[in-house]
């Protein structure tokens, strides 16, 4: 955090009311203290996400005092930029890649903070603390800087940005167990409640709203579930659980035997999909 | 939670992924749906075994080819300790990479298939260990499945790696040899049936038991300042504390320190990490220090204690590894960056050059390729403060970037 904010001019921390970019929030309260968060937040916001999280975003930063700059997905469709999807596995996921690189070029960011870690996904595994985008945004996976020690170079060329991951080496245990120790507050969607849901391709899916088609013939239940990753509505899935406070949360997660991204859609799609996605400028 | 970092070394086809992905089977840290990824994706290939290295190869390039091409970090954890395994190429091409992986590793593996024995590439996985000194260095003997478990070809092999061992700079490493079957799982979590002959140990039982050195717990305290902080708020009006890592010993409140390059003298008043005082700030640590005059420090500069300053000078020689596809030539300027501190270097000359196979050097060099490794002469139009790379392994080494391009094109470890 603190290299970000010494080597680049324009510095944001991409933030989505998860617990991975809660903890790069604290990270960086840690780093500049008693100083302020020395650069602003940024929320692509889907539109589709659970309130519980927008909520909390909201109050997190007027805890903080920091900037909060919000960019909608629903902008971007309603100006022709991208196409919604449509069917039964329609999903905006994709399409906050545009409403990100539209967001860095009109604030003119060099470097995007990120909470991405390299356990999450075999693509994800590959990369480099500063990632270097091109002028598009793209990343060129067969030609990443190399990275040593602990140096990191952050020369970039006007129109590039770079995305930096300051906890790519950590693993989701890694992540829940510092919100443990440190105490800090996360959404309530991550702790067991009672939620109207449905299954579909042996997956739960929350049924109380209407982000995610539902065929008449998927029967709606009441089901005890909490997230475990809160990303877009249309592509997150529930899991069945009872942890209702952290200590059974970080229990759950250790005796896992499933990845945090097998409840995640859009992962799903084909083998490479974060690749792909990452190579179009996803983060 | 203890974490051990690892590297693996190995040729095309050796079977790194796959033993990593056997790693992770054996030890069950691999969840249920990517086993089924796995077992899915197999079978549309037409295996008849579970192709591990599907778990590790996460490029579309990677997975068309069967090879890997960087380096991918691999999590998993046993209930003494957690590791984090780099996963990095064999291809001569891609040496880069694996000086990359195997320099912030604490052991490395170096892979042998047993049908091929020692190979070129063996010379130069090893003398890369070496170069960086890497402390623990595992030659796993693979594919002993397909030389019918042979005790003899054991041997042999063993004994050519012992060769090359006399050819090392850097004495003090320890070589266990193990052979295994990454594919029929022999030896790497489950002890073989196949091969009685061997008393040693599996590789995870010798990853569980290696001693966790530190390998940043070299040299004396170095404190380069990364980040001046200054609030300026009512309750924080005059502070200004000095944001940095840790590097080497510990810092302690009271010490008396010199900044570099300034070679103003002061004192520690206060370490803080994040709202709290502490008396000691440990090595690795991440901390905020506050001195007790008002100094000039801006980032770049370096707290040392007072009674032991490293090198300050223009002029350094170093062994370089080159990552490059572009050239590097004498005459050529370039930036370096020395931890956090950037200068402009010049290559004054180029002393020589490594072998490829490291069997000896080459002089009247006039430039050098990517994965060229070489002993060149540098002058930079501002001093650093380093010490040597066999005394501290962070105040030691450097990256060079091309001033033209910006990436990083080579790294160094000064002499």
């Amino acid at each position: 955090m603190r290299e970000v904010a010494a080597q680049f001019e324009k510095p944001v921390l991409l933030f989505s009311g998860g617990k991975d970019s809660i903890t790069l929030v604290r990270l960086a309260q840690k780093a500049f203290w008693p100083a302020k968060i020395p650069f602003p937040l940024m929320h692509i916001d889907t539109g589709h996400n659970f309130p519980e999280t927008i909520e909390f975003r909201d109050k997190l930063v007027e805890e903080l005092g920091v900037e909060l700059i919000v960019r909608n997905v629903q902008d971007s469709i309603d100006e022709g930029k991208v196409v919604e999807e449509t069917g039964k596995y329609a999903s905006r996921n994709m399409l906050q890649t545009t409403t990100l690189l539209d967001a860095i070029e009109e604030f003119k960011f060099d470097a995007c903070i990120g909470g991405a870690r390299r356990d999450e996904e075999k693509a994800r595994a590959k990369e480099r603390i500063f990632s270097v985008r091109d002028d598009f945004g793209q990343w060129d996976e067969k030609n990443q800087r190399p990275e040593l020690f602990d140096m990191l170079n952050g020369e970039i060329e006007i129109g590039q940005n770079v995305r930096v991951f300051p906890i790519s080496n950590w693993t989701e245990l890694d992540v829940w167990s510092y919100i443990q120790k440190e105490n800090i507050e996360i959404p309530s969607i991550y702790f067991a409640h009672k939620r109207n849901t449905f299954l579909r391709d042996g997956l739960i899916w929350s049924a109380e709203d209407d982000v995610v088609f539902r065929a008449d013939d998927e029967q709606v239940e009441e089901r005890m579930v909490r997230f475990r990753t809160v990303g877009d509505m249309s592509c997150t899935a529930a899991v069945e659980s009872h942890a209702d406070t952290i200590d059974k949360v970080v229990a759950e997660i250790r005796n896992s035997r499933i990845s945090e991204r097998g409840a995640r859609i859009d992962d799903k799609r084909s083998e490479a999909a974060m690749e792909k996605r990452k190579q179009q400028g996803y983060f | 939670m203890e974490v051990l970092k690892i590297a693996t070394a190995g040729s095309v086809d050796d079977g790194k992924s796959t033993l990593i992905g056997r790693l992770l089977y054996d030890t069950k840290s691999m969840t249920d749906d990517k086993l089924e990824a796995i077992e899915r994706t197999s079978k549309q290939k037409g295996y008849d075994y579970l192709d591990f290295s599907l778990a590790t190869d996460g490029l579309v390039a990677e997975r068309e080819q069967g090879i890997t091409i960087d380096v991918a970090h691999i999590y998993f954890s046993t209930p003494s300790k957690s590791y984090i395994i780099a996963d990095t190429p064999g291809h001569v091409e891609y040496t880069r990479n694996m000086v990359t992986g195997a320099s912030t590793s604490q052991a490395s593996i170096i892979l042998i298939d047993a049908r091929k024995g020692v190979i070129e590439q063996t010379h130069r996985h090893f003398f890369i260990n070496n170069l960086l000194r890497v402390k623990d260095v595992i030659v796993a003997i693979n594919k002993m499945d397909l030389v019918d478990f042979s005790e003899e070809t054991y041997n042999n092999i063993k004994a050519d790696f012992e060769e090359l061992m006399k050819k090392r700079d850097y004495q003090d490493q320890n070589i266990t040899f193990i052979p295994v079957s990454a594919l029929k799982g022999d030896n790497v979590v489950n002890r073989s049936k196949e091969m009685p002959w061997y008393k040693g140990q599996t590789l995870l039982e010798h990853l569980e038991e290696l001693d966790q050195k530190d390998i940043y717990n070299t040299g004396t305290p170095r404190f380069p300042v990364q980040y001046v902080i200054r609030p300026k708020t009512d309750d924080f009006h005059d502070f200004r504390g000095f944001a940095g890592k840790v590097y080497g010993g510990e810092l302690n409140v009271g010490d008396e320190v010199v900044v570099l390059p300034s070679m103003t003298r002061s004192k520690i008043k206060d370490i803080y990490f994040y709202n709290k005082h502490y008396k000691t700030a440990p090595r690795r640590s991440s901390v905020t220090i506050t001195l007790e005059d008002e100094v000039n420090v801006s980032r770049g500069d370096m707290l040392v204690k007072a009674d032991d300053l490293p090198t300050i000078d223009k002029q350094l020689t170093a062994t370089i590894s080159w990552m490059d596809s572009a050239s590097f030539t004498p005459g050529g300027k370039y930036t370096l960056q020395h931890g956090v501190n950037k200068v402009l270097a010049k290559v004054d000359a180029i002393e020589h050059k490594i072998h490829p196979d490291y069997s000896g050097i080459e002089e009247n060099v006039t430039s050098l390729q990517m994965n060229d490794i070489a002993k060149v002469r540098l002058r930079l139009n501002k001093p650093i403060f380093y010490d040597r790379f066999k005394d501290h392994r962070t105040n030691g080494s450097f990256i060079i970037i091309d001033s033209r391009t910006n990436t990083t094109a080579g790294v160094g470890f000064i002499e």
